[in-house]
């Protein structure tokens, strides 16, 4: 851990929400959380702790998918990215877009290329993809 | 009686490198929304990659941006290096470093040749992209390539800067110094374009806060960030240099803050060359031949800012998940609130502040919702934005 480093505080504010830590380096830190729970964190690491959205990454790991939402704490140079583990059968979660509109693009994307719903996304339609773009088709999904 | 119109500029229009989409909501002169389409330009990188494995990647996302090619490999062998816990050979960090430099100033030459050529000052645009072609030529004496130099691999570069060739490069770069001194001059000593650039498309702090943007966009509106000394790698914590904030987050402040990087680059890649000197020649890689399962992340400062690359391998030669985010994803998301409540005259040179990446052919024309006739074409656009300044420059 870096000197005035800002994971201590996050360990605190986020608290029992944090279901896995894990320290990779120094300035590489992944904190799984419940889904139900991203807008809260979210919340807490942007506007109490002034972290930036860097991206969030889809990813398809043929279980489940899973969304890291990849923050930056630049003071320090630290990034901690969330991670939230969601069902294939109806995968969905809260929008982040309301708390910033950092997120709103990162979500449409997510949304067609890996069919994960944002729930109260104030605008989700295809981003990338063509308007005409066949439903139920999402080009990052696993076989 | 006021019409309401729409203004779409592109998706393909001349002046930008890349296809972007905006639909301009007008009221008589006023900009009152903004609508960004993007997507025309989408090749599916980050799938491709995933069929690629790690080396070839590394030349895949070169060709992801034609202006900032060395951005994305740079960002993509940090990632894969953070995914490692490797270090690489000092003489390597300093041969990044001095690439991604280079790269910054002949990006920034080309976007002031182009906010120059957008607000009617052509010999700023001539000036400017004929000195870009000095840069060029001193990433081909490096590289062997104006563009797409291929310098990068995991675990180091694949080529070396040999002591012949440092004082040449010392010389060229240096040579650059009056220049930027006469871009500079230009820019703040010229009283037309403090009237035109001053409070032109202004994003405020908060705002660049709320969009998270990066790089000179967000510098310019007082956020002082820089991942090269935020989250230093290459050989960026091993050098000296200022970063410049500026706080009105308007047209002028976006400019004077890359004029003044341009310094700092040139500042950069001396020191760098220096270092050269002290290292043993030749020792510019370390070997890589497997790559475990994990997560990497990497970044880059690019010329327009943050380059984020995620990398996920499950320890075959391919990775499984590369996720890649340019700078310009979220800068130009800005402009939805930077050019509303501006002008047309101002829309050109408000949008290309940002310095997007976006590409272009003539398809840009203003449409008249109730009579669908086309007012403005892009060209129109541009011209009307000279004449504002062409007014001014009557008026001083």
């Amino acid at each position: 851990m870096k000197k005035n480093s800002i994971i201590p505080q996050v360990k605190q504010v986020l608290g029992s929400k944090i279901i896995n830590f894990f320290e990779k380096n120094p300035r590489r830190y992944y904190i799984e959380i419940l889904s139900r729970d991203i807008v809260d964190s979210a919340k807490i690491l942007f506007e109490d702790l002034g972290f930036r959205l860097s991206t969030a990454s889809g990813v398809d790991s043929e279980s489940h998918f899973e969304i890291l939402y990849h923050f930056s704490y630049d003071p320090t140079g630290e990034i901690v990215s969330l991670r939230i583990k969601l069902d294939k059968t109806n995968p969905e979660v809260d929008s982040l877009t309301k708390i910033f509109p950092a997120a709103e693009w990162i979500e449409r994307e997510i949304w067609e290329m890996l069919g994960i719903n944002f729930k109260g996304h104030p605008n989700l339609k295809h981003l990338l993809l063509s308007d005409d773009w066949p439903k139920d088709k999402y080009p990052l999904r696993e076989k | 009686m006021n019409t309401k119109k729409i203004i779409p500029i592109g998706p393909y229009h001349p002046l930008q490198e890349e296809a972007e989409f905006f639909k301009l909501y007008v009221d008589g002169e006023k900009v009152v929304d903004i609508e960004i389409e993007i997507g025309y330009n989408h090749r599916g990188i980050e799938q491709l990659s995933t069929t690629k494995h790690f080396d070839q990647v590394t030349f895949l996302v070169e060709r992801i941006c034609g202006i900032c090619s060395t951005s994305h490999p740079f960002a993509y062998v940090n990632a894969v290096e953070d995914l490692l816990g490797i270090d690489i050979p000092v003489r390597a960090k300093y041969i990044r470093s001095i690439i991604g430099e280079l790269e910054r100033l002949h990006s920034h030459l080309l976007w002031l040749g182009l906010a120059g050529h957008f607000i009617g000052y052509n010999t700023v645009w001539m000036w400017s992209w004929k000195y870009r072609e000095s840069v060029c030529d001193i990433l081909e004496l490096i590289s062997g390539n104006r563009q797409h130099y291929a310098m990068f691999k995991i675990g180091g570069v694949r080529k070396d800067i040999t002591k012949e060739l440092i004082p040449q490069v010392e010389k060229m770069c240096n040579d650059l110094i009056p220049v930027v001194d006469m871009f500079k001059g230009a820019v703040m000593d010229d009283p037309v374009i403090h009237a035109r650039l001053k409070g032109v498309g202004v994003l405020t702090k908060e705002d660049a806060i709320k969009y998270c943007v990066v790089g000179p966009t967000a510098r310019a509106s007082g956020i002082d960030i820089d991942v090269r000394r935020d989250d230093p790698y290459a050989a960026y914590g091993m050098v000296e240099f200022n970063i410049p904030v500026l706080n009105n987050g308007d047209v002028f402040d976006k400019a004077v803050v890359r004029i003044l990087e341009m310094y700092e680059s040139i500042k950069i890649i001396n020191q760098c060359l220096s270092g050269l000197k002290k290292e043993p020649e030749g020792n510019i890689e370390i070997k890589v031949d497997f790559i475990q399962s994990g997560e990497g992340i990497g970044r880059h400062e690019a010329p327009r800012g943050e380059v984020f690359h995620y990398i996920r391998s499950d320890g075959s030669n391919r990775p499984v998940r590369h996720k890649i985010r340019a700078p310009s994803y979220m800068n130009v998301a800005s402009n939805k609130v930077a050019a509303v409540g501006q002008t047309i005259s101002d829309a050109a040179i408000t949008l290309a502040a940002v310095d997007p990446c976006y590409c272009c052919t003539e398809r840009s024309v203003a449409v008249d919702i109730g009579t669908n006739k086309v007012v403005y074409t892009w060209d129109d656009l541009i011209k009307l934005s000279q004449q504002k300044t062409e007014s001014i420059k009557r008026q001083v």
